[in-house]
């Protein structure tokens, strides 16, 4: 089968590996029919995440037809498209027990501080991901949802990851009616971050970011007040002159460890990888929200450490809410939300490309080249359309 | 224009929004997950486990796991020196720096031997193309001809510097040595 494969930083290509097969009885093999590229796929394209391995396939952003079961499934039949959560969750340890299934303690040998998350490097299990024709797919009874008659591929593949994790991003924002809310990153997450912290009845959003067409988007889409940082000169003076001095009620980091904006992050951070990742959004969300606040998390960051003003965290009493998405305990209220038109995910969707082409789909998005917001892989059997 | 004014030509009608405020539910509240402790453990690893997966491949294991997770992944079992360094990395907890720098030594030593094992099987990695080449010049060909000016420029200055040096210890291998 055809599969995207990791030949190191900046180099990826389309290549011919054996198909995946069962290992375990709650195992499903499923054949892809949308695969996109995440954004956190860059810091593995990047060489940012430990333990990433030549000749792994990335991808943790999928549906799929499923064509093969393990002899413990029951929720799943060959013939079912699916949507595939990124978080591979056993559904009964503790964590999962109490939906937290981005930390599933029964998915990742590698590491505890994660659970498994598909094509995400071995320090999240070392699992092949989606970016293929076909992919392995653990704990199928769990994870997997069937895509509701009627729903577009383009959006169901969103529900994945994109989707969730912005919707998580304001959840754990707790918003209250009419608070400001801040978004650092015009990225997918970040759009929909904004686009969600409306539904909590947040009375004003603001995104951040320094890409102009990524921000007259983010403007029609959330909708939202957009500002370019290399104009603003410097958000955290920025954001309190607009909020009385005061700070934002609730700040969201959707940037991770790729952000530009500061010197000496980028040094230490993506340069000379001394910090895990360029915490330059972190750094500004602690500073410009508001004494008492709440800093959501859900750029990703490598394991090691970051410089950031954890003194200020202290002094403003600031609440730190982080987490990998749950999906699966969030996709029954997203899907409503799709079905009823209030979230519109493919809208996202700026670029189609054939799994064959995954060298310049991963270049173009790096690059932000092609007013690239969101590439969305899809095999040759599939229709392209 | 001052930050007050910028702000003022944005400022958008919450109510205007389509879908507000529907999951403001107070009842809802937190909305977030909160740790339920009827669900916590009581008494370590005590929840009834799936069957665990067959070790087929050779799997490394966080110290901090007292048991090895049910399943894991398969794809690209360690092997090499890299193999060897990232065996040496899981000696230590994810809480040590060096087990995250040893394999992102490991990581870069891959890389080379990626390579290695494509010519060893007769295949000569096309580079630019895997760096997305044909998009480049398909989107950003100025950024590209600026790259490529660069690079030689730097390649250039780096040889007529090199061809300096041989020269100048030519000249002092030949001198004449005076008495």
């Amino acid at each position: 089968m055809l599969a995207m494969d990791y030949r190191g930083p900046y180099r990826v290509r389309a290549d011919h590996k054996p198909m995946p097969e069962i290992l375990h009885p709650e195992d499903a093999i499923v054949r892809v029919t949308r695969s996109c590229i995440c954004g956190s796929d860059l810091h593995l394209y990047h060489g940012m995440v430990p333990d990433t391995r030549i000749g792994m396939t990335f991808g943790h952003e999928f549906t799929g037809i499923v064509v093969e079961v393990g002899s413990e499934v029951r929720n799943l039949a060959v013939g079912d498209h699916v949507i595939v959560p990124f978080n591979i969750a056993c559904g009964k340890c503790h964590f999962c027990q109490q939906g937290l299934f981005g930390n599933c303690h029964e998915s990742n040998s590698q590491a505890t501080a994660v659970g498994g998350i598909f094509g995400y490097s071995h320090t999240a299990g070392g699992y092949d991901g989606g970016q293929a024709e076909y992919v392995r797919v653990p704990y199928a009874d769990v994870g997997p949802t069937k895509i509701p008659a009627g729903m577009d591929l383009d959006d169901a593949v969103l529900l994945t990851d994109v989707v969730p994790t912005g919707y998580q991003a304001a959840e754990m924002g707790g918003i209250q009616r009419g608070d400001t809310v801040v978004v650092f990153g015009a990225g997918p997450v970040g759009i929909m971050a904004a686009r969600c912290a409306w539904l909590f009845g947040a009375g004003r959003v603001i995104v951040i970011d320094h890409l102009e067409y990524r921000l007259d988007f983010a403007r029609q889409y959330g909708p939202a007040e957009v500002y370019n940082f290399r104009s603003i000169e410097d958000p955290v003076y920025f954001i309190k002159k607009i909020t009385d001095s005061l700070g934002a009620d609730v700040c969201i980091d959707a940037v991770g460890g790729d952000a530009a904006g500061s010197a000496l992050h980028t040094l230490l951070g993506t340069k000379l990888k001394l910090e895990a990742g360029a915490a330059t959004a972190l750094h500004w969300a602690i500073n410009s929200v508001k004494k008492g606040g709440i800093v959501s998390i859900v750029g990703v960051y490598g394991p090691t450490g970051n410089l950031v003003p954890i003194g200020n965290v202290v002094n403003k009493g600031i609440t730190i809410r982080a987490n990998q998405a749950s999906v699966k305990r969030l996709l029954p209220r997203l899907i409503e939300h799709v079905q009823a038109g209030r979230i519109n995910p493919k809208a996202l969707i700026t670029h189609k490309v054939p799994l064959e082409e995954v060298s310049d789909a991963y270049h173009i998005f790096s690059a932000k080249l092609d007013g690239c917001i969101k590439p969305v892989l899809v095999p040759a059997a599939v229709d392209v359309a | 224009m001052s930050p007050e004014a910028m702000a003022a030509q944005q400022r958008i009608d919450p109510t205007q929004v389509v879908g507000w405020g529907v999951d403001a539910d107070p009842a809802n509240n937190p909305t977030y997950p909160m740790r339920d402790i009827s669900k916590d453990s009581k008494g370590g690893l005590d929840w009834p486990r799936p069957d665990l997966q067959p070790e087929t491949v050779e799997v490394l294991r966080s110290t901090e796991h007292n048991r090895r997770p049910a399943v894991f992944g398969t794809s690209t079992p360690p092997s090499g020196i890299s193999g060897a360094l990232r065996r040496q990395a899981f000696k230590s907890s994810e809480g040590k720096w060096s087990h995250w720098l040893i394999l992102l030594a490991a990581d870069r030593i891959n890389v080379v031997e990626g390579v290695a094992a494509d010519l060893m099987a007769g295949r000569v990695p096309n580079i630019p193309a895997e760096m997305g080449i044909k998009s480049e010049v398909a989107h950003n060909m100025p950024g590209l001809i600026r790259k490529v000016a660069v690079t030689g420029a730097v390649l250039t200055l780096a040889y007529a510097l090199v061809r300096s040096r041989q020269g100048h210890d030519r000249d002092y291998r030949t001198a004449p040595v005076r008495r």
